[in-house]
């Protein structure tokens, strides 16, 4: 019974982790309609933003203060650079340049942090762990984490729903030209979009450090998941993309422990299931 | 732009080179340079690796005045990217191409097995200073094909004895699922099961991920005794890490792997962890003090297990390249020669079992302040089995 609640709550904190990568895939793909493969290259990257800044500053969250606006920056002059090129071009194109990405982040990271890997602590008042059952211990920081995940995602809600930022998002969506029409600049909105996007997967690698670790290759995995998210939750949708990662989180803790021949295929498995019901997704429009 | 003459001229001259090349072969195999073609990573995760291995190589050639058996040597270094893909095209190259006399590599299994396919066809004396897959001293075992390394299980199967000797009896293994892991974990119960220990559960995580939190909640359950793991880099580090969080109080043990190159990341997580491995820094013997002097002294950093696997490597080779007087051509007497041999390495008595794979001392090592210390002795002269070997 005890091993039931354990791997409840395993899978809840490794879904809110992801749901942060996979809502800032979500909305990339959803409003900009690229496809961004370097999205788990960010992923990495902010994982050895945390291991740099925390090496500087000594905490982990002073290292996020630092590395979200950083990342968010990163993100601006990448779609400025790049990404703005792609809009109107074929998924081919998009997939090709965004690969061509990962490459070019990944030899950086070779250079700059080489190939072993590297620790970063939790923050002192964080490090501890607390008993589960009688054998078994949890990381405090992993339980802050699954708050701060909460929080952030709740913040997003918030804004798409609720604030003109958001309302401006979600019709350049639907109708650039009208939004454009009314006097809106899309390209800048798309712009910000993007950026947002960076962050948010930066973010997850920067906040996932102390447990994950940086070592090469660290967002791969994160970057498959996450676009099963996407197809799961239907693209574009931030509600979508939350359900979807929970799924994908409880999915793979139980499959882990009750059906482990079969756990590298789970959550494929689930989102085939998911096509065959709804092609769309969970929450995507037709 | 490059014109279609343009293109043309070019092709006929590198044939015309190639050509040249060949045809001028047999005039300097006794006395001009002997090259040695290197199949190594010197990019992605396996790259410090590769290094170490290259640095070791070039070591000892240099400490030999740049000579082995008195021939020139020069290294022709391809990057394998560790990439089982292009491994046929790369060492087909170092051999065909490049006329390589003598081929070294690699560090990644698959890479080996495909590099080890075509150099047994080939007849090139070759020497393997760190893949571990059982295979290539088990079915693909050749006359002309060495390793100065390990097997997978060989390791397990050392671990598995120590771990018996400390008086455990019931363990929980994990590790990821793929090749080198079901090795080092199958090594390791047959040795544990052969001393009466008991495997409650073999968990195994899809490669390479690195979510441990479940395998962790099935231990707690589990509660064995001890608990054997085998991951490496950034896996390792983190199972590491994770399993000190979860407070289990059950012993960690592993192959020497689990905590190579990540002993000072680990920090105080790593307090504790017992690995078994056929080499550890602080080995007491002239020919370690001497080799960690001389690898300081000219990297400034201490050399690793990998360091002595290619050490070996060359000093092997220079046994063989010895008994036959540097020339390459005698590869009958060349493999003869270094199967034959016989040497005291940095890791102790080195020599190798009839399929060519070493037959080595292992070492107990245990993890404390960001160091492995050495405990002692966990087992002496230990072979891996060779089924499958027609050599054997």
């Amino acid at each position: 019974m005890s091993l039931v609640l354990i791997q409840l709550l395993n899978g809840l904190q490794s879904g809110l982790l992801i749901f942060l990568a996979a809502s800032g895939l979500t909305l990339v793909f959803g409003i900009l309609g690229v496809i961004n493969l370097s999205h788990g290259s960010f992923y990495m990257l902010g994982a050895y933003l945390a291991l740099t800044f925390t090496g500087i500053f000594g905490d982990v969250f002073l290292a996020l203060a630092l590395g979200i606006p950083l990342a968010f920056l990163g993100g601006f002059l990448i779609e400025f650079l790049f990404i703005r090129h792609l809009y109107n071009r074929d998924h081919l194109q998009q997939v090709l340049l965004t690969f061509a990405l990962i490459l070019v982040f990944n030899e950086f990271q070779q250079v700059v942090w080489g190939s072993y890997p590297h620790s970063i602590p939790a923050p002192s008042y964080l490090a501890d762990s607390v008993r589960l059952t009688e054998g078994l211990s949890y990381p405090v920081y992993r339980l802050a984490l699954m708050a701060i995940c909460l929080a952030l995602a709740l913040s997003m809600v918030l804004v798409i729903q609720k604030t003109r930022v958001g309302r401006l998002i979600r019709a350049a969506e639907s109708n650039r030209e009208m939004v454009e029409a009314l006097g809106f600049d899309s390209r800048m909105i798309f712009r910000l979009v993007f950026a947002a996007g960076t962050a948010l997967a930066a973010t997850a690698g920067m906040l996932a450090a102390p447990i994950e670790s940086a070592y090469p290759g660290v967002g791969d995995r994160v970057l498959i998941v996450s676009f099963v998210i996407v197809v799961i939750g239907g693209i574009g949708s931030i509600r979508g993309a939350f359900v979807g990662s929970l799924l994908i989180g409880l999915a793979d803790a139980f499959g882990k422990v009750f059906i482990p021949q079969f756990s590298s295929i789970i959550i494929y498995a689930l989102m085939a299931l998911v096509l065959v019901v709804r092609p769309t997704g969970l929450f995507g429009r037709a | 732009m490059i014109n279609r003459r343009h293109l043309l001229s070019m092709g006929v001259s590198a044939g015309a080179v190639s050509a040249f090349g060949s045809f001028a072969r047999p005039s300097y195999a006794q006395s001009g340079s002997l090259k040695i073609g290197i199949l190594l990573p010197f990019s992605g995760t396996y790259a410090p690796l590769g290094e170490a291995i290259m640095r070791s190589l070039e070591l000892y050639t240099n400490s030999h005045g740049g000579k082995l058996a008195g021939r020139e040597v020069s290294f022709v270094k391809v990057d394998d990217e560790s990439a089982p893909p292009k491994a046929t095209e790369l060492t087909t190259k170092l051999i065909k191409g490049e006329k390589a006399d003598i081929l070294i590599g690699t560090v990644h299994s698959g890479v080996a097995m495909a590099m080890v396919k075509i150099a047994r066809e080939d007849g090139i004396p070759t020497i393997v200073p760190n893949a571990g897959a059982d295979i290539i001293t088990r079915a693909m075992c050749a006359e002309n094909v060495f390793r100065t390394s390990f097997a997978n299980s060989q390791i397990g199967r050392a671990t598995g004895d120590s771990m018996i000797k400390a008086g455990h009896k019931k363990a929980v293994t994990v590790s990821w699922k793929y090749a080198a892991g079901e090795e080092m974990v199958g090594g390791f119960k047959k040795a544990f099961a052969a001393g009466k220990g008991e495997v409650l559960k073999d968990i195994t995580i899809p490669f390479p991920d690195v979510e441990f939190q479940s395998a962790l909640a099935e231990i707690a359950s589990l509660k064995p005794d001890c608990v054997y793991v085998f991951f490496s880099g950034g896996g390792a580090l983190k199972f590491i890490k994770d399993y000190a969080a979860a407070k289990l109080g059950i012993p960690l043990w592993g192959p020497g792997f689990l905590t190579d190159g990540v002993e000072a990341e680990a920090g105080a997580a790593g307090d504790g962890i017992k690995t078994v491995l056929h080499y550890v820094g602080d080995l007491d013997n002239p020919e370690n003090k001497a080799f960690v002097a001389a690898f300081q002294q000219a990297y400034k950093i201490p050399p690793d297990v990998f360091a002595v696997q290619g050490w070996d490597a060359a000093h092997l080779l220079d046994i063989g390249l010895k008994a036959v007087d540097g020339d390459t051509a005698k590869r009958t007497q060349l493999n003869a020669a270094m199967a034959a041999a016989s040497f005291n390495s940095p890791r102790g008595p080195f020599k190798l079992s009839s399929a060519h794979n070493p037959v080595q001392n292992f070492y107990l090592r245990e993890l404390k302040g960001g160091k492995n210390n050495y405990l002692g002795l966990a087992a002496a002269a230990i072979a891996d089995d060779t089924v499958g070997c027609k050599l054997a």
